[in-house]
């Protein structure tokens, strides 16, 4: 789809063309070879002295994903399926921004803007276009139609990487905010986890104009009580319930993990062998959590793809890290994460409370699953609350359908008249 | 020495052996590094332009083979202790009434270390001190670093590589030795101190863990700050506080999941500025080496000990020791027999003599010097060699 037929809007000042152009991926040869000669010269550790994957990522699983990366997989399909959608780059900020940006052929389809989150990418989201642009091919109804819109934040895949400080989530909304309605956009949705869970929080603390509503699958900020023991090691709560106690064990475990402290604090040290090696790279995105790792090691082990998470996708995403030498500049939102939360800390400042409505579904292989009590208190004006049956940390990339479903209930309050 | 059959226990001469052809694909590696953009702030980590410098460096002028020559001519040994090949430099005194003493290094560092220390600490009356400071000197490698084995099994904290060294020094014959390290080294060192084994008559430490309970419980706890702290102990406090919430990526990271970072493994960029990265102090006389003034490290000791790590494969082995340890760093472990600690201004914190004295009660010897940081034998081995021979004088 050209820039040029954007939507119009009558409030919107700017002409919607203004700075969009098309964009589309060409990988030239010489890097897939470079990345082909570096797999074949893979300088491997020696195996781990456990028998499971309490030391990290397995030999047996990083030597068969290097196998089937550098030998079965096909090197162009990432260019292939990316140029497949529509895609843009817009600069925002000082700086370029690269989407997908797919228009419904139904009309009044709600706008959505997803929010990939580290370590993922537009990649996670590319199954799930289908069933929310053309609902009436994938089960659902023409009133289920979503415009949608897939950034690539700012450091990842071919959005550009800032160059100088800032670019906290505070930052990535209000530029999302301009992105919609730079589209033409007046009245939106917006959805995330990960990452994306903290932009789109975010969004919807700063609520611009045109935000009706969000979706969240990761709770990203729990109650303050929680979130000073888990982020500021004080001592677990007392009085939580049985479901919170639950919670709150992994959630605590997770954010002690190390690859968020040395993200947050040294991201260009681990940078260089995120950049420099393609084994170094794909097991430090595989050692996210327990249970996308248990996924993914399955995937290419016993070659048993839980849901969308088959060899080629993940695969996919780790190549566009690659070949868009994005590993430091990802990591770094880590640091620009937790300098903004001190500089809050320091300032005394809570966030303020969110009335716009918002929605959540838990996905049971989540990292924790968010007790509802957690979410009213953080959300008070919380619409939809649902726990589905499968899927985990990449819901989107997991499981499209139930994710798909889930973008339709929550969202089918907040259509108007003239979007359902 | 036996006349039967070698078997594993027997302390066996150890020749080191690095082919052509491992540094030629060290040399190509570095050559083709893939490079990512430059830090947004220099507080991200290893800076580019120091990287850059470093790698420069390292593919062209760097020698190993002339530091290969200098440290394949010290007496290497290999014996088997507890299930694992142990590596260590022997270095006997000609003085026969020297007293034994086991150096131990720590992460990131290795026996490559303690090289500057031998001469002055076995030969003293070749480097202005008396024939009766003189030290019989075993450097051994932890288990999974340099020319030591790396353990096929879980267990090897240092409470067990305590043991080990004790095993060690009752192997070559010493009945009574003394011990010294910081980093893992006073780790190590302090395990062999609570084993109280018959024989050691004292420690000394560069890197003391003195923390008080209620101190370190604040510092887990992110405050509040205990009340009534001495302006040292304030300073002190302030300086752990900054470090726990700046300085604990790479720690987190190998002692949650070391086998992750194969990228240390595959490249030696990657390696090297893993190992940089250890603090920041350290960092920045590292960094001064290959940009601006050199202090107490030149740019060859860092490569050497970066590339002893490269060509052992040592990158995650090491790591793992942050795996197998459950002991708090810093936190004053109840050490009773006689202590000697000496603080190197640049330490990762500045320990105060009142937390050594409660953290120590035989404490015999405190000194603060005027230079040096976490590489004291590295950065500061004529300081460190007074400082050992001053502790360990009245335990003669």
């Amino acid at each position: 789809m050209p820039a040029s037929t954007s939507p119009s809007s009558a409030s919107s000042l700017r002409p919607p063309e203004a700075g969009v152009r098309p964009f589309t991926i060409d990988i030239p040869d010489e890097q897939i070879e470079d990345l082909r000669a570096r797999l074949e010269l893979t300088r491997w550790p020696g195996r781990e002295p456990v028998a499971d994957a309490t030391q990290g990522v397995q030999l047996d699983t990083t030597r068969e994903l290097i196998r089937y990366w550098g030998s079965e997989y096909d090197m162009r399909r990432l260019a292939d399926r990316l140029n497949a959608v529509p895609q843009f780059t817009t600069e925002i900020d000082g700086v370029g921004i690269h989407f997908i940006h797919i228009k419904s052929r139904h009309e009044h389809a709600l706008p959505l803007i997803i929010t990939h989150g580290w370590p993922g990418s537009v990649i996670e989201l590319l199954e799930v276009v289908g069933p929310l642009t053309d609902p009436t091919a994938h089960g659902g109804s023409a009133g289920d139609a979503f415009d949608l819109v897939l950034p690539s934040l700012p450091g990842y895949g071919f959005s550009a990487a800032p160059a100088s400080v800032g670019w906290d989530p505070g930052r990535i909304a209000q530029a999302w905010a301009e992105l919609m309605s730079r589209l033409g956009y007046t009245r939106y949705v917006a959805q995330g986890g990960d990452v994306g869970a903290a932009v789109t929080d975010t969004m919807a603390i700063q609520a611009p104009d045109g935000l009706a509503g969000i979706h969240l699958n990761f709770l990203r900020r729990p109650p303050p009580e929680v979130a000073a023991a888990i982020f500021g090691g004080a001592p677990e709560p007392e009085g939580l319930t049985e479901e919170e106690r639950a919670a709150f064990g992994p959630f605590r475990a997770q954010f002690m993990k190390g690859y968020i402290a040395e993200q947050g604090q040294s991201p260009q040290t681990i940078g260089y062998s995120l950049t420099d090696s393609p084994v170094g790279l794909a097991a430090w995105i595989l050692d996210h959590d327990a249970d996308a790792y248990e996924k993914i090691s399955r995937a290419f082990v016993d070659g048993e793809p839980a849901g969308g998470l088959t060899r080629d996708r993940i695969l996919d995403n780790i190549t566009l890290y690659w070949l868009t030498r994005t590993g430091t500049s990802a990591a770094r939102i880590y640091w620009e994460s937790q300098r903004a939360t001190a500089a809050a800390a320091a300032a005394g400042q809570t966030p303020p409370a969110v009335s716009l409505p918002v929605a959540f579904t838990v996905f049971p292989g989540e990292i924790f699953r968010a007790p509802r009590s957690w979410a009213e208190r953080v959300y008070p004006n919380l619409t939809y609350f649902n726990e589905v049956e499968r899927g985990g940390h990449f819901a989107a990339w997991e499981e499209p359908e139930i994710f798909a479903d889930e973008m339709r209930a929550a969202f089918r309050p907040l259509r108007l008249p003239d979007q359902t | 020495m036996s006349i039967q059959t070698t078997t594993a226990t027997d302390i066996r001469r150890f020749e080191i052996e690095v082919s052509d052809a491992e540094l030629a694909d060290l040399r190509s590696r570095i050559n083709a590094t893939r490079w990512p953009d430059a830090e947004t702030d220099p507080s991200q980590g290893v800076q580019l332009d120091v990287i850059q410098a470093l790698a420069g460096y390292w593919a062209t002028d760097y020698d190993w083979r002339r530091f290969e020559q200098r440290f394949a001519a010290l007496p290497h040994f290999i014996t088997e202790i507890d299930g694992v090949d142990i590596h260590f430099i022997h270095v006997r005194s000609e003085h026969e009434d020297a007293l034994p003493l086991i150096v131990t290094h720590g992460w990131p560092g290795s026996t490559v270390e303690q090289l500057k220390i031998i001469d002055p600490l076995t030969d003293p009356t070749g480097h202005g001190a008396s024939a009766a400071d003189a030290f019989h000197l075993v450097i051994p490698s932890l288990p999974g670093h340099g020319f030591s084995e790396k353990p096929r099994e879980t267990g090897w904290d240092p409470i067990r590589i305590a043991r080990a060294w004790v095993v060690l020094m009752k192997r070559l014959g010493y009945t009574e030795f003394v011990a010294q390290g910081g980093d893992w080294g006073n780790a190590v060192t302090e395990q062999m101190a609570l084993l109280k084994p018959d024989g050691l008559l004292g420690i000394h430490t560069n890197m003391p863990a003195t923390v008080p309970p209620d101190v370190s419980k604040a510092l887990a706890g992110g405050g509040p700050k205990p009340d009534g702290l001495a302006p040292d102990e304030d300073k002190a406090y302030d300086i752990l506080e900054h470090f726990f919430a700046t300085g604990v990526g790479y720690a987190n990271e190998m002692g949650n999941r070391p086998q992750t970072l194969y990228g240390i493994a595959d490249s030696p960029v990657g390696l090297a500025a893993w190992m940089l990265d250890h603090d920041e102090r350290s960092y920045q006389l590292i960094a001064r080496a290959f940009v601006g003034q050199p202090g107490g490290l030149s740019r060859d000791d860092v490569l050497d000990n970066v590339t002893h790590y490269w060509l052992t494969n040592t990158g995650v082995s090491s790591g793992r020791l942050y795996w197998e340890s459950k002991l708090a760093f810093f936190d004053a472990k109840g050490v009773e027999i006689p202590v000697g600690v000496t603080v190197f201004p640049d330490e990762l914190y500045p320990a105060p003599r009142s937390w050594a004295e409660k953290a120590y009660p035989k404490l015999i010897h405190f000194n603060e010097v005027d230079e040096g940081g976490h590489f004291a034998a590295w950065e500061q081995p004529q300081i460190l060699s007074e400082e050992i021979r001053a502790t360990f004088r009245s335990l003669r």
